[in-house]
């Protein structure tokens, strides 16, 4: 019986050891050469593969990176400047500095104060509730309220905000990877240069109806009156199709167009309160 | 055995209530709202202001490009002004609204109901007249029909096809023009043949339909050329492919138009329409639409001028029934769900259908089961439950070379799925992002 | 709310028919094969497929709300259709505590583990027949006589089993045949064996209806029963003595309850009428070689469980023929 089993292990070594030589040599001979800076910059990198590079993942975004001859056009948005200088570390490029982004979503109509109209029933993602119609409100711009964002969100930094209508992004959490502005089908949310302390002073508005059209669909909505125009002394807001626009990139958050807007189409967000505001409260009923 | 095409199909109830009312004239609404994108393609420019007094009949927005139409006045009255107002697509798009002031027609248009067999236009010419009278494929996709006419270089029109399946339930428009036009559509059918310079044509009548095949095949002895086919009930049966299968037996190539086989479809309205525009040279300014639904106190087919609101044929129908949950334009396979009733009839509407609250809701939906139901019923031979998942998970080029693009969103699939799963709406959410893959790649 | 429209995309309208209909539809199937067998195994029939029955129920419940943390669905009836298939692979007399286990094997490891309904890839039943065959041999192969055939014995094999044991010792098939029930009695089910597998002609009723209703389609049980017919008649063919009759091929071992029953379970086969074709043969010929070449006697539940694990492959591989994808036209008009 012992013979039995000493014959077992002496077979099953030779077998091992047989394989193990011939793994070697193949390996050595199918071997790949990889640039090992490759591998570093995968290194430095966050590692989420969020895509927001513009690259299939980090890995492609590394080899992109070692074959580039400046950094200048690649970016990780969510490690930042930081991320961005080691890796010019690693390849002995140059780094260049870019203003951090955040996203924000350019709609407020939320169910208070955009009325339904109709009942969506069908598929729940925003992609096929805009593709049937122009959504359950009579606005046919604003938020579908299905959360494709906040599924194409790899870093929990939306709150779907069930029922309220519109999702809410969590500024401390948000990368501004972009993959949201991806999966918007309205074309809502925008990546916005980023202030000390999240300050941002924003339309949160994109409908181009007229403005009582776009008055009667939703209370809070842009009636392209003009007025913050006048107002701002930076130029940097535009109106076009009776829509006023915050260049984030000209705005110096001095918060003059907020009180000016007849319809509260402009919010201020991170700012000490002026006054004591009566915090409004979002409950609606959901169907 | 009756003819039909071969693969998949469902046959769902036909409920088609309306089909022994007589096509009624609906009085001429106060005010109506004329869109100016009633077909595919471009849309056409509007060429009157606001203030303008127009005439029934008279041109009222051009056609801006070859595939493009003319859009006509449908009533007498000034134009109160141009602007949007939600269509039955759920967007507000850009139309014309007219305040109705008697009903004074363009002269030129010959108003008596006598039977002319008579023309004596060549083929282009009728082609001509075609596309100045606005006419579109009046089944339910607009397509402009001089653009069918007219076949691409190389391809020669063999057989045209008329479509009198009307395989949607509840629809009977169709149904009642054959059975009351009879003569005109026939002539009509002669015209196009002219137009096309072929010799053969078919009309298709699927078998629930035996008065209409009856009178038709009596008819057709007397025109040369045309014959009547009868075929198996069975959905989609009305689709351009499908029909073509059944009559012919030849497959469309996938990809490619049904001049490639040497067919042309037509429906019944539009051949009716031809009928009138040469006939009577009257342009496509109104249609025939069923009001139906289960609870509709009494459906009917009405004569219903482009632009009426929805909400006037339903309140001729009876009004709208208190427990309405969902009102269609188009039948209720392929119809769409419309966002108020206050949106006009436009060329393309086959009919109004009122679903009561009970129905209008789907069912929750669960996991696939895999029961293969979806690939028995799917009339173009695809895997619709792959095709969805692939949808939801963004997988486009895979779905691409699934053939997610033959998909002709007949929805047999959502339909029979014992799972309640929302196969079509994923579907066309997968065909409009590779449609656009497909596009950009062109470029 | 009520006054607000439903705006959804088309279709607008449902045939009605839920997985919930289609599993009761394969109950009602079931029906007549199992008052078969109670009438004649007599109550133990009736027991082995209530505990069955209640235990895959039992376990369905518990595994989803306790360990997958899911709101339980029993009621769509897939459950009880695992359940009473799992009985019908059962011989009546097993003890209580064995079809319990097969029932855990069934829901647990072939059904839940892989996600629920619609996501396993083996047939669950089958699962819980291969492990309890596996496990406990023994009982699983020791049929209560078949009473109104007359024999007087407690226990007896199947006639599969007599005949294989009979062929191994070399005894010519003519001589077996003779202690066995004639062909026409085995169709109207008077042989021994499992709960369901013993009435042919039920069986082949039941598959009818459920034809009628749309559950199957013909490809797979067709596909099957022909190929086991023709590899069994050519065997035949070249040697009564050695190999038996097609006929008895067919009515015998599960065959019916396999082909008609358990290979058609929609979650775990093709998904497209070419790709069924393929996997019934395939059926055929791994069945058929067991039974003519392997130790078993019987083979048609292993044949399914291996065509379970080709069918990704086939759906991957095997389409259907697309609409306009044709190279010649025919022309006529």
């Amino acid at each position: 019986m012992s013979l039995t089993v000493i014959y077992t292990i002496a077979t099953l070594s030779v077998i091992g050891t047989s394989a193990a030589v011939i793994l070697y040599f193949v390996a050595q001979k199918f071997k790949v050469y990889e640039d090992p800076r490759i591998d570093e910059t995968e290194k430095a990198l966050p590692g989420a593969n969020c895509g927001g590079c513009g690259f299939a993942g980090c890995r492609a975004f590394a080899e992109a990176c070692v074959k580039a001859d400046s950094l200048s056009d690649l970016n990780c948005p969510v490690g930042g400047n930081e991320t961005m200088g080691s890796v010019a570390g690693i390849l002995g490029f140059e780094a260049h500095k870019k203003d951090p982004r955040v996203a924000f979503i350019r709609c407020n109509g939320t169910c208070n104060h955009r009325p339904k109209t109709s009942n969506f029933d069908g598929a729940s993602t925003c992609a096929i509730a805009a593709s049937v119609y122009s959504g359950e409100t009579d606005c046919q711009w604003g938020c579908v309220s299905y959360g494709d964002c906040y599924y194409s969100c790899k870093f929990d930094a939306i709150d779907i905000r069930a029922g309220i209508g519109v999702p809410l992004i969590l500024d401390d959490k948000c990368v501004a990877c972009g993959a949201c502005v991806e999966a918007c089908p309205k074309n809502l949310i925008e990546l916005r240069k980023q202030f000390p302390k999240i300050r941002k002073v924003v339309v949160a508005c994109r409908n181009e109806d007229k403005g009582g059209v776009a008055r009667k669909a939703c209370s809070v909505a842009c009636i392209g009156c003009g007025k913050c125009e006048k107002e701002c002394k930076f130029d940097a807001i535009t109106i076009a199709n009776n829509l006023a626009f915050i260049d984030s990139d000209k705005c110096k958050l001095c918060r003059k167009c907020v009180p000016v807007c007849p319809t509260n189409a402009i919010i201020e967000e991170g700012f000490p309160p002026r006054k004591i505001v009566t915090e409004e409260k979002q409950e609606c009923s959901t169907t | 055995m009756l003819k039909t095409f071969k693969v998949g199909g469902v046959h769902p109830p036909e409920n088609k209530l309306s089909a022994d009312k007589k096509i009624e004239v609906l009085p001429i609404p106060k005010t109506v709202f004329i869109p100016v994108v009633q077909h595919i393609g471009a849309p056409s420019t509007a060429v009157v202001n606001k203030g303008d007094v127009v005439k029934t009949g008279q041109i009222i927005a051009k056609s801006s490009g070859f595939v493009s139409t003319n859009i006509h006045s449908s009533v007498s009255g000034k134009v109160k002004k141009i602007d949007l107002s939600p269509d039955s697509s759920g967007y507000p798009k850009l139309g014309i609204f007219i305040d109705v002031e008697g009903d004074h027609w363009m002269e030129e248009i010959n108003r008596s109901e006598e039977l002319v067999k008579e023309f004596d236009l060549d083929g282009p010419q009728i082609v001509q007249k075609i596309q100045e009278s606005g006419i579109v494929g009046m089944g339910g996709a607009t397509f402009p029909s001089h653009v069918k006419l007219v076949p691409p270089k190389g391809m020669k029109a063999e057989i045209l096809l008329i479509n009198g399946v009307e395989c949607e339930p509840y629809l009977t428009s169709d149904h009642r023009l054959m059975m009351e036009k009879a003569d005109e559509i026939l002539v009509g059918t002669q015209l196009l043949m002219k137009a096309m310079n072929v010799e053969k044509a078919a009309i298709g009548i699927e078998n629930n339909k035996p008065g209409a095949i009856q009178l038709l095949t009596g008819k057709a002895k007397h025109y040369k050329g045309i014959s009547v086919v009868a075929l198996k009930d069975k959905y989609p049966q009305g689709g351009e492919k499908q029909l073509i299968k059944a009559v012919t037996g030849r497959e469309v190539p996938s990809g490619g138009l049904p001049i490639a086989v040497g067919a042309v479809v037509s429906n019944v309205g539009t051949v009716f329409a031809v009928y009138e525009a040469i006939q009577k040279n009257k342009p496509l300014f109104e249609r025939v639409v069923t009001v139906t639904g289960k609870e509709v106190k009494n459906p009917s087919n009405f004569k219903v001028r482009i632009g009426t609101a929805t909400s006037e044929l339903i309140e001729a129908a009876g009004g709208l029934p208190e427990n309405t949950g969902k009102i269609i334009s188009g039948g209720p396979m392929m119809g769409r769900a419309i966002i108020s009733p206050d949106v006009p009839v436009t060329k393309g509407t086959s009919g109004i259908l009122i679903i009561p609250e009970t129905e209008a809701k789907r069912k929750p939906y669960r996991e696939c089961i895999r029961c293969s139901r979806c690939v028995s019923v799917c009339p173009m031979g695809l895997e619709p439950f792959l095709l969805m998942t692939l949808g939801q998970k963004q997988i486009f080029d895979r779905a691409e070379n699934e053939r997610i693009m033959n998909c002709i969103e007949c929805g047999s699939c959502s339909y029979t799925c014992p799972s309640y799963r929302p196969i079509l709406d994923y579907i066309r959410f997968g065909k409009a992002k590779v449609g656009a893959i497909i596009r950009t790649r062109k470029k | 709310m009520s006054n607000l429209l439903t705006i959804s995309p088309s279709p607008h309208i449902h045939s009605g028919d839920s997985a919930r209909k289609i599993m009761f539809r394969v109950v009602y199937a079931l029906i007549p094969a199992l008052l078969w067998s109670v009438f004649v195994f007599g109550p133990d029939a009736l027991r082995v497929t209530l505990i069955a029955v209640v235990a895959c129920l039992a376990f369905e419940y518990v595994i989803q709300k306790y360990l997958m943390k899911i709101k339980p669905v029993i009621t769509d009836g897939s459950a009880l259709v695992t359940g009473i298939l799992l009985a019908f692979n059962m011989p009546a007399n097993l003890p209580w505590w064995i079809i319990v286990i097969g029932a855990l094997a069934s829901i647990g490891i072939g059904k839940l583990s892989f996600g629920g309904l619609g996501s396993n890839i083996f047939n669950p039943a089958l699962v819980g027949r291969a492990f309890l065959l596996i496990s406990f041999p023994v009982q699983m192969t020791s049929w209560p006589v078949n009473n109104r055939s007359g024999i007087d014995a407690v226990t007896s094999a199947t006639p599969l089993g007599i005949i294989k044991e009979g062929i191994a010792n070399g005894t010519p098939v003519s001589e077996i045949l003779k202690s066995l029930p004639s062909t026409v009695e085995m169709l109207f089910g008077e042989n021994g064996g499992s709960l369901g597998e013993i009435s042919a002609i039920l069986l082949i009723l039941g598959g009818l209806y459920m034809l009628f209703t749309k559950v199957i389609t013909w490809h797979i049980p067709v596909s099957i029963i022909v190929t086991v017919g023709i590899v069994a008649s050519a065997f035949w063919l070249v040697n009564p003595e050695v190999y038996i009759s097609p006929a008895y091929h067919l009515l015998t071992g599960g065959l019916m309850l396999g082909a008609i029953f358990m290979a058609t379970d929609m979650v775990t086969s093709p998904m497209n009428p070419k790709a069924q074709m393929i996997y019934g043969v395939g059926i055929g010929l791994i069945t058929i070689s067991i039974r003519l070449f392997g130790a078993y006697p019987e083979g048609i539940s292993f044949a399914i469980l291996i065509m379970n694990a080709v069918v990704p492959l086939l759906n991957r591989y095997i389409k259907p023929k697309r609409f306009g994808e044709i190279k010649k036209q025919p022309i006529k008009a």
